[in-house]
């Protein structure tokens, strides 16, 4: 084991996948000579070549389609698309090519690409660098949508998404790259060697996709969220002083609907929190979901805390952004409630 | 004098009841545009792109230094290709009208693209083509009946009933599975084309779109790509004047040929006569042997013009002339092809009839096998289950769930 923040966790995935596999390959945009702007490929070109880790056009569709081509072509691309707000430009070719590809060709074809993308805010990126659009991608049939929430996580479930013959969308929240963000600015950072997920076999394992993870756990109330919001969920919850399941349901598709409806179950309350926008917002489905499958066991309607449905302001990241106050008041709310 | 402003809206030369008028097209005579070595940088071929590579002439004779000197097996080949591919889209159209199939999409008058094309380029080469290259898959041996079942979506349906006629595919003959969002293989080719060429491999890709899908971006990203990483591609515009209604002026025509996009970045643009199959088979050698030498990728643009609607949901007379396609000055491809073969004696009027029929009987055969395995409206149907099959490799919880719903109401099983 070793101490790492999520940049190397996610790092050592590509190196030991493109030591594993040749067939894989990175492309992206300063993903090469420079390592990426957030240095999540550092060092790869050096070691695998430039035919392996390519520098890319600032174009996102072209990106996505040409790992699409070299993904048909037997390669097994790794895409990086520098922050989740760029990636529009690259939406037909995700929506209408790289995850229908197997189905509209009757099985004979497909393209076993990764998309990694840093997502979310908290880091002064305004709106056009702090967006969670996970739910858009989570609503199209035919990919995988993932968000690690820990280095631990992050390298296990990499692996998994390069290894998956299924495209995937891996969501990095940026704002816990180097440490657990527990939602207040104020605080000094705090690095991922205070958190036992920072710490990470140096080797090969994977975290399947598709599992949920109970990070806390507790018989008041299960709050499921993922990324950045699962350490906030934590600090509310400590400010409450309530006895909460906190479930990390780390792969948004397919969804681990069973570890939810056995938590629910036990708890009879639930609370939904993420950082994207509210409206047919990714909670929406865990909310629906949670209802369908748990609504004899609900003491209380279920709650959700989310980002206003605005676009993410510069100047009021932290009124925007669902920090403890407000998931401690989602929590009041539902234990309050029936 | 004070001057304003000025919006341009392209109009095209003709609207349903003028004059056809093709002036805006410039020719060059057959065999007097120069062939450069494929080792040529683009910097001194830019002429290409400006010029048109005819090798037939008006004669019907083979001219110049393009002539592919092709013996009469291959000509006669290409023409039986032709042929067979006019014959299919003839009896889908047919079908199409009857209401056997919901929809169809002929290539008539640009058959000489998909044959030359598919002549010139190796079994191994991958290719990317747009909805109107029908022709190869038929020249790559995909079987008629499997064509007819995706087009009737019935249980021999290669897509399984999941994508609308003519969206075709075929792994085994190297040929990608159609997309009906328009220019998005054209990217993906330059991609296919890199990997071969990180794998080390000879192998390059093909794709085509049309003059419309030009405007799109993924044709752009498709040439800064093969700009930036010179990947063994061939990337082809046809263009066929006609975007549905819209004429080519409305992707930008009117200003420089499609085959000039390529000169901007450095790479080579050939307009070609694409109604000329020893010249688009020509042209086609040519960009394949630089490719897979190492000397990068290639852009096409045949000159063609789309001889029936854009699609049987479509209705031209609405918006060009009819007899548009008659003043055409390439004329009509197999016409041309059938013309030199006679010219130089390999062909005739009997040996013409003889194979329009023969093609007739293999079209006729084909369908009659293809409905015994269902229509739209007569048994065998496609099992509905397999709707949920293929969204992923293996088939999730959800799905199954969501499959059992609809079988406990169909009253199936399993």
């Amino acid at each position: 084991m070793s101490q790492m923040n999520m940049i190397q966790a996610i790092n050592s995935a590509h190196l030991l996948m493109m030591e594993k596999d040749p067939s894989v390959v990175v492309l992206g945009e300063d993903v090469g000579y420079f390592g990426g702007v957030f240095r999540c490929t550092d060092g790869l070109q050096k070691k695998f070549g430039e035919h392996r880790v390519i520098d890319a056009p600032i174009a996102e569709g072209g990106i996505i389609s040409t790992a699409i081509g070299m993904g048909v072509n037997g390669l097994r691309p790794v895409a990086e698309i520098q922050f989740a707000d760029y990636i529009y430009p690259g939406f037909d070719q995700i929506v209408s090519e790289l995850s229908r590809l197997r189905y509209r060709s009757g099985g004979e074809f497909f393209s076993p690409v990764t998309i990694r993308t840093p997502c979310g805010g908290g880091i002064r990126g305004g709106q056009t660098h702090s967006q969670s659009p996970e739910g858009i991608f989570s609503h199209i049939s035919g990919i995988k949508t993932v968000m690690p929430s820990n280095p631990y996580d992050a390298k296990g479930l990499l692996i998994s998404a390069i290894e998956s013959d299924d495209p995937v969308i891996f969501f990095e929240p940026k704002r816990i790259y180097n440490g657990p963000f527990d939602g207040d600015p104020d605080k000094p950072g705090v690095s991922w060697s205070t958190h036992p997920m920072g710490e990470v076999p140096k080797g090969y394992y994977n975290v399947p996709l598709g599992k949920a993870a109970v990070v806390e756990e507790g018989d008041e109330l299960t709050i499921i969220c993922y990324g950045t919001i699962v350490h906030v969920a934590q600090a509310a919850t400590r400010l409450t002083g309530v006895r909460a399941e906190i479930i990390d349901v780390r792969t948004l598709f397919p969804l681990d609907i069973d570890t939810l409806k056995k938590s629910v179950e036990k708890t009879g309350r639930c609370l939904v929190a993420h950082e994207a926008t509210r409206f047919c917002g990714y909670g929406a489905e865990l909310v629906s979901s949670v209802q369908q499958e748990c609504f004899w066991h609900l003491e209380a309607p279920i709650e959700r805390v989310t980002g206003w449905d605005t676009p993410y302001p510069h100047a009021f990241e932290w009124k925007y952004f669902p920090g403890q106050q407000r998931i401690a008041a989602g929590i009041r709310k539902v234990m309050e409630a029936g | 004098m004070t001057q304003k402003p000025y919006l341009h809206i392209p109009r095209p030369t003709a609207r349903p009841g003028e004059v056809p008028d093709f002036s805006y097209l410039k020719l060059s005579d057959a065999g007097a545009v120069d062939r450069p070595p494929v080792t040529e940088k683009a910097k001194n071929i830019e002429y290409l792109s400006h010029q048109l590579v005819r090798v037939l002439d008006e004669q019907h004779e083979a001219k110049g230094p393009w002539d592919p000197s092709l013996d009469e097996a291959a000509l006669v080949k290409a023409l039986r290709y032709m042929v067979l591919t006019r014959a299919y889209d003839d009896r889908m159209q047919r079908v199409q009208r009857q209401g056997k199939i919901s929809f169809y999409i002929q290539s008539l008058g640009e058959e000489a693209i998909s044959i030359g094309q598919g002549l010139a380029l190796a079994p191994d080469d991958m290719l990317f083509p747009s909805y109107r290259n029908q022709g190869l898959y038929i020249l790559r041996g995909t079987r008629l009946v499997d064509m007819m079942c995706q087009c009737l979506s019935n249980t021999g349906d290669m897509c399984k009933g999941r994508q609308m006629p003519i969206m075709y595919q075929n792994r085994d003959k190297n040929i990608f599975s159609i997309s009906g969002n328009l220019a998005t293989q054209f990217p993906q080719a330059v991609g296919w084309a890199m990997g071969s060429a990180i794998k080390g491999e000879k192998h390059i890709a093909a794709s085509w779109v049309g003059d419309g899908s030009t405007s799109e971006a993924d044709f752009h990203y498709a040439l800064t790509f093969a700009a930036v990483y010179q990947p063994p591609v061939i990337l082809n515009v046809v263009n066929n004047q006609w975007a549905i209604s819209t004429f080519q002026g409305f992707a930008g025509g009117e200003r420089r040929p499609f085959a000039a996009r390529g000169v901007g970045l450095g790479i080579p643009g050939i307009r070609v006569d694409g109604n000329d199959l020893l010249a688009v088979y020509a042209v086609t050698c040519w960009a394949a042997e630089r490719a897979r030498n190492g000397h990068g990728p290639t852009l096409i643009e045949h000159v063609t013009y789309r001889g029936g609607a854009h699609s049987t949901s479509d209705d031209p007379s609405r918006y060009r002339p009819k007899d548009e396609w008659a003043a055409f000055p390439l004329g009509d491809p197999m016409d041309r092809l059938i013309q030199h073969l006679i010219k130089l004696g390999h062909w005739s009027d009997e040996n013409q009839t003889a194979l329009e029929q023969e093609t007739k009987t293999i079209v006729d055969d084909a369908w009659k096998e293809a409905v015994s395995f269902g229509t739209m409206s007569e048994p065998p149907f496609l099992d509905a289950q397999l709707m949920f099959e293929d969204v992923f490799k293996e088939m999730p919880d959800h799905l199954k769930r969501q499959r059992d719903e609809l079988l406990a109401l169909t009253g199936d099983t399993p």
